[in-house]
């Protein structure tokens, strides 16, 4: 759900960004961070605690409680909520630690 | 190894106006900042700061942000500054480890501002994991900066200014706040920004919290309790809330893990919300050249971090060898402010809480 009226702000209409998410194609737009993208469409659950594979959501939005960690281009642990959504990046639930990659 | 004279960390109020001063009075330095923009917590501030014109008060903290930004962007030849970059590592020579584009890149500096902020607290009751419970300023950030909604209907914990403010700006975003609900028997925050959610018929249920949530994949329900006087739940009280959101705001904690990190003598204050360094007037730690200023050290307001900033950009310059044009008028000025601030009831307990602190019986 984005904002479409406000009293102080104005949230003009940006580029689209068309991203992969666990499979699907779909749009972010020019501004947002991967959660917020995530967000606007419904999306809360965005990753797992590692033992007991509880979901996870948004939590700090500044990069710190690790509460969004993502698999995104391949890498995982990315803090989605400081990270902004470029064109084509497949983005992926992460449901363990993350494994090494190249 | 790339070498500096000044290194700031965080990229909020303080680390910036920290920069500025050290700029004015001829020392160059490094601001790293994980975000991808400056501007710390002010960036989601919608609202008019209080205070006195000196701050910016009856500024958006949106606007103080950019003022701030400015301010150092004025100085290209001095202030350097890399966003998306993480310190991730410090060590007692003041050698640290910044992560940038998957790089570690390492930086020896003469002198070190940490002004990293604090980050939002969290409450403890059952499945407080769920998605859709956030940190207020999380929303905030998400409302205001993003344009995103977090959800249809929320209860906000803690009403303390922040809680009434963001409560206020979730409405203002066209979200239903079912209620603020506080664990004290009175309301934390100033009575102008309760008075205000009164007005649009919000309940603040003092001597309350919450007991569990409830969810599979996201949150669904909260069930909230009345508190006696020790802060117990009074059985058959309980209620049950249908949310998708719910916005916990019950204070933050100063960002201090770094300093942790080289050994900086520390204590547990409460009142200035967790584990701080010891610090001198000149607001330097245990460890020589090791500085900070802001939230890190004691959370307060934009207004003092602000100041602080100020104050210790001032201070490290002249230690390196830079002294500021008018030192001993500006420092006096700062020092006057940062009283002036902490002044009245409000204050008490930064007052007290720097006290505890203080390295010299001289508080910062
Ligand atoms: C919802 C809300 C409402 C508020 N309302 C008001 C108000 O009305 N008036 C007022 O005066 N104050 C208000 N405040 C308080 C004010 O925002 C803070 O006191 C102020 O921002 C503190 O400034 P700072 O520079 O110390 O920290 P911050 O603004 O938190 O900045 C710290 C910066 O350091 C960065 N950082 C942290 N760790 C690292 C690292 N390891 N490496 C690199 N960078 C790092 C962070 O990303 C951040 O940008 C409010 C706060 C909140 C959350
Ligand atoms: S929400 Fe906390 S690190 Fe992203």
């Amino acid at each position: 759900m984005r904002i479409t009226e406000h009293p102080i702000l104005t949230f003009e209409q940006k580029a689209k960004l068309q991203f992969v998410f666990d499979g699907n194609k779909v749009y972010g737009y020019e501004g947002d961070t991967i959660a917020s993208a995530l967000h606007a469409m419904g999306v809360k659950k965005l990753s797992h605690s590692i033992h007991l594979k509880r979901p996870r959501g948004f939590y700090c939005a500044i990069g710190n409680c690790a509460s969004c960690n993502m698999i995104v281009d391949e890498k995982p642990n990315v803090r989605t909520c400081v990270t902004l959504l470029k064109e084509g990046m497949v983005v992926k639930t992460q449901l363990n630690k993350g494994e090494l990659y190249d | 190894m790339i070498n500096k004279d000044l290194v700031i960390i965080g990229g909020g109020p303080a680390g910036l106006s920290a920069a500025k001063l050290a700029a004015e009075s001829g020392l160059s330095s490094l601001i790293v900042e994980r975000d991808f923009k400056l501007g710390g917590q002010l960036v989601k501030q919608t609202h008019m700061f209080f205070g006195s014109e000196k701050q910016y008060a009856k500024t958006r903290g949106i606007d103080i942000a950019k003022i701030l930004v400015d301010d150092v962007l004025k100085y290209p030849e001095m202030v350097e500054v890399m966003t998306d970059t993480t310190v991730v590592g410090l060590y007692e020579d003041k050698v640290i480890t910044l992560l940038h584009n998957d790089e570690y890149i390492k930086v020896q500096s003469k002198a070190i501002i940490i002004a990293t902020g604090a980050s939002e607290k969290v409450l403890a009751f059952p499945n407080n994991d769920l998605p859709g419970i956030y940190g207020a300023g999380a929303v905030q950030t998400l409302m205001n900066v993003n344009g995103v909604l977090p959800g249809n209907d929320v209860v906000m914990v803690g009403s303390g200014n922040i809680g009434l403010i963001v409560s206020y700006q979730l409405i203002q975003a066209g979200v239903n706040v079912k209620c603020v609900i506080e664990a004290s028997s009175s309301i934390g925050g100033y009575k102008v920004h309760a008075s205000k959610l009164k007005r649009l018929g919000v309940d603040i249920l003092t001597s309350h919290s919450v007991k569990r949530a409830n969810g599979t994949e996201a949150l669904e329900s909260i069930v909230i309790s009345k508190l006696d006087n020790n802060w117990d739940y009074i059985e058959g009280t309980e209620k049950t809330i249908e949310v998708d959101s719910l916005c916990i705001s019950v204070g933050l904690s100063p960002l201090s893990s770094l300093l942790s990190m080289i050994g900086v003598d520390m204590k547990y204050v409460s009142s200035l919300g967790g584990l701080v360094p010891y610090i001198d007037s000149h607001h330097e730690t245990s460890v020589k050249d090791v500085y900070v200023a802001g939230d890190v050290c004691g959370v307060e307001e934009a207004s003092s971090a602000i100041v602080e900033g100020y104050l210790t950009g001032l201070i490290v310059a002249s230690s390196l060898g830079f002294k500021h044009e008018n030192y001993d008028e500006l420092y006096r000025d700062f020092k006057a402010q940062l009283e002036n601030l902490r002044s009245g009831p409000f204050g008490e307990k930064t007052r007290e809480g720097l006290q505890e602190i203080a390295r010299d019986h001289d508080v910062k």
